[in-house]
């Protein structure tokens, strides 16, 4: 049989076969919100394989050209040649439109996958001893996916991505005492500077995505040398875990989720337009369009600085400028605490111990309650981000839309916080529980003829005491 | 009865062998789905490519396989959950100690050299330090690019074409984006240049002759993070950035009234020069654009 001298051929080498052999009965819980992680790095191979595609037609220059293509409209202008290369792209190669469209579809969605996976580790308590390091990579993988997002929708050179470039330039100048060299230095000169283009390329197809596969391949080999969690159900314990083998069931619905992640990416880059650089122009600095929205990932930073009072420190010749709170200290002050939650949390709660078994939000109230503020949080900044939309579309005053975003950055959290606290504790107190499976065990009969029973007799008999103890 | 999960028989009946058979030709068919838009997929790009229909069949070909492998997991592989064990993460402590003990005893023959280890640190921090100043090579020096335009005294105002602006070109509560003659699209120099009744603006006393028969020119980056402020409403001779909102006030010398922005725009001095051209008095007399450190 060819898999047997494939085996011997291989194991003579390595002598791999007693590890691939526990490879293959490695166990993979059957959750649905195991997923969601999967998700993100499906995203991340087709960012791949179709960012690959578009780097042997993407012009990364800032030179200025006049265009000639095939796209009407912008015949005989001056726009740079990468702005150039992105309508040939679209329009010129054949299959290019669909892998720019599936390119920029698949950022969206792997950012989302990774911040939707983030909150379920978040609220289940999965980052708890041993996995705060993967928590960190975690968080990480989450930054530099957001800045591969940014340098990438700026490098077409459009009208809206160059908005978005001066915004940053702007930001980076805001940084106290090195922020003008900062800037210079980054974009090669004052704003706007032919040189950026190829720097943020050399970023968004070099440096970051070298970063990230380096740490996914971290994430994903402490993940399996750690295993997952589990949700605690009867049988459940620490120092087990259910759910499917690798092979061949979990390997089969992997490949399929991979396939199916793959599928909604292509219809989205297929039937549903998105950043239609063409319509938008190329950039020129005194031009700006009305509703320029960053994409969804950045919107929450977008809001903070449209939220932003006028206020501005100046004092011994020196200014702190505005945009610094919002664009810099702000994601920092976030950032840092999402870093070290796990840790402050263990130090509240004094709970050192290593967990397997994940928590129900409903049973970690405060934390629940923490996190769906911070959600709150992130909420009205996005919303932020969009409020000259908002208003346009509700026909609300723009200023007084600004005003109610304000104060609700300051009030909606923290109520949000209470109510999520005041619903913990009403459901924790409830009979019902939705992850404690069918109460009972199984009975089988072995190949003896003798029975035997699955799960803990002890630790059933006190979930019903508990459930008929409950009102 | 369900066929799936902890309740299924655990021999094979019949009626599950039949089920089996179903199950594997509904599979087969999605694969083959799958095969025809996979085979379209290449027609179609034969035939020119169509964003559209490569998107739809592409997904079909994709999702003909996913959907397949999810039914034939579901169907047709067993379904009951397995245990697996799991050890404890940490080490023993005997094996603990020996690695640290094992690595303390390394360091020691190290660390014994203490001039050889200081030197060490000195050589790679020269060469960290060295390794710096490359970085200078990314950029010029911010020197005064950030305090000064290219508008100079006597500079005539040219619009985006390049053609000079004279007193009586622009309408009442007109504005037009301009430049300094002969820097057309230089982006720190852009202005806007306005003409609101000039008995309604209401500068200062030593800006009074800056706006002659109200035409009032302003630096076109916003004081926030530099977006062009591009949005003029008459009605309340208000200017607008689309980006963040900040909105200035044009007849009390772009005065920041709404959003971000925490200082004015930056008014031009505009004269008439003797052939009727609206001309610079001198550059803008602050830094155009969004504030930085060495800002005063």
């Amino acid at each position: 049989m060819i898999t047997r001298r494939i085996a011997r051929w291989i194991d003579d080498r390595f002598g791999a076969a007693r590890f691939a052999q526990t490879v293959l009965g490695k166990v993979f819980p059957d959750h649905w919100s195991f997923m969601l992680g999967e998700v993100a790095l499906y995203s991340f191979v087709m960012l791949v394989l179709t960012g690959t595609y578009l780097t042997f037609f993407f012009s990364a220059s800032g030179r200025q050209v006049v265009y000639h293509g095939s796209y009407a409209p912008l015949r005989g202008q001056h726009m740079s040649a990468a702005y150039a290369s992105v309508i040939d792209i679209s329009f010129k190669v054949r299959a290019g439109m669909v892998m720019r469209q599936m390119h920029h579809w698949a950022a969206l969605v792997f950012i989302a996958a990774i911040v939707v996976h983030l909150c379920r580790v978040f609220f289940t308590g999965a980052f708890r001893r041993p996995r705060e390091i993967n928590w960190i990579i975690g968080l990480t993988l989450l930054l530099l996916a957001m800045a591969n997002g940014f340098t990438g929708y700026s490098l077409p050179d459009d009208q809206l991505s160059g908005t978005g470039l001066r915004i940053m330039f702007s930001i980076l100048l805001s940084i106290p005492i090195l922020g003008t060299w900062i800037a210079f230095l980054f974009f090669g000169g004052n704003f706007p500077t032919q040189e950026i283009v190829g720097r943020l390329f050399v970023f968004h197809v070099m440096l970051v995505p070298g970063l990230l596969i380096g740490l996914l391949g971290a994430h994903l080999a402490i993940l399996w040398h750690q295993k997952h969690t589990q949700f605690p159900r009867a049988g459940r314990t620490e120092r087990n875990i259910e759910g499917s083998k690798l092979w061949p069931v979990y390997a089969l619905r992997s490949i399929a989720l991979f396939f199916l992640v793959a599928a909604v990416l292509a219809a989205l880059g297929g039937l549903v337009q998105i950043n239609p650089v063409w319509l938008y122009g190329p950039f020129r600095p005194a031009s700006v369009s009305a509703a320029s929205q960053p994409d969804w990932y950045i919107g929450w930073l977008e809001g903070a600085l449209r939220l932003m009072p006028p206020w501005e420190v100046r004092a011994f010749n020196h200014t702190i400028p505005n945009p610094f709170f919002p664009g810099v200290l702000m994601p920092g002050i976030v950032f840092t605490l999402l870093y070290l939650w796990p840790f402050l949390e263990a130090r509240v709660t004094k709970d050192r111990e290593p967990h397997n078994l994940l928590d129900r939000p409903r049973d970690r109230a405060i934390r629940t309650a923490i996190g769906a503020g911070g959600l709150m949080f992130f909420l009205v900044l996005f919303l932020a981000g969009g409020n000259d939309v908002l208003a346009n579309t509700f026909h609300l005053s723009l200023y007084a839309m600004t005003i109610v975003l304000r104060i609700a950055l300051v009030i909606a959290p923290p109520v949000v916080a209470f109510i999520a606290y005041r619903l913990c504790r009403e459901l924790a107190k409830g009979p019902v529980k939705p992850l404690q499976g069918p109460v009972g065990y199984t009975v089988r009969r072995t190949e003896e003829g003798a029975y035997e029973t699955d799960g803990d007799h002890e630790e059933l008999a006190g979930d019903e005491a508990d459930v008929s103890a409950s009102p | 009865m369900s066929d799936r999960g902890p309740n299924r028989p655990l021999e094979d009946t019949p009626a599950r062998e039949a089920e089996e058979q179903r199950a594997t030709r509904r599979i087969a068919a999605v694969f083959a789905v799958s095969a025809v838009a996979a085979l379209g997929l290449a027609i179609t790009y034969i035939a020119g490519g169509q964003p559209q229909v490569e998107g739809a069949l592409l997904a079909v070909a994709l999702g003909g396989i996913g959907a397949g492998l999810v039914m034939w997991a579901a169907h047709l592989l067993p379904n009951e959950p397995v245990i697996g064990e799991r050890e404890p993460m940490e080490s023993d402590e005997r094996e603990r100690e020996a690695f640290v003990h094992e690595f303390s005893g390394g360091e020691q023959q190290l660390v014994r050299r203490r001039f050889l280890t200081r030197m060490l640190a000195v050589a790679g921090g020269a060469l960290g330090v060295a390794a710096l100043f490359p970085i200078r090579s990314l950029g010029p020096s911010p020197g005064h690019s950030l305090t000064r335009t290219k508008w100079r005294r006597g500079s005539r105002v040219v619009d985006e074409t390049g053609r000079a602006v004279r007193m009586g070109d622009v309408r009442l509560n007109g504005i037009v984006t301009v430049f300094p003659e002969g820097h057309v699209d230089d982006a720190t120099s852009q202005t806007v240049l306005i003409h609101v009744p000039p008995d309604e603006l209401r500068l200062s006393a030593q800006r009074e002759s800056w706006a002659p028969n109200g035409y009032v020119a302003y630096s076109k980056i916003c004081t926030h993070a530099g977006c062009p402020v591009g949005l003029y409403r008459t009605s309340d001779h208000q200017l607008l950035c689309p980006c963040h909102q900040s909105t200035f006030d044009v007849l009390e010398g772009a005065r920041p009234v709404f959003g971000p922005a925490a200082r004015p725009l930056p008014q031009l001095p505009m004269e008439v020069d003797d052939q009727g051209y609206l001309v610079a008095r001198s550059d803008y007399t602050e830094p155009v654009g969004p504030s930085f450190w060495n800002r005063k």
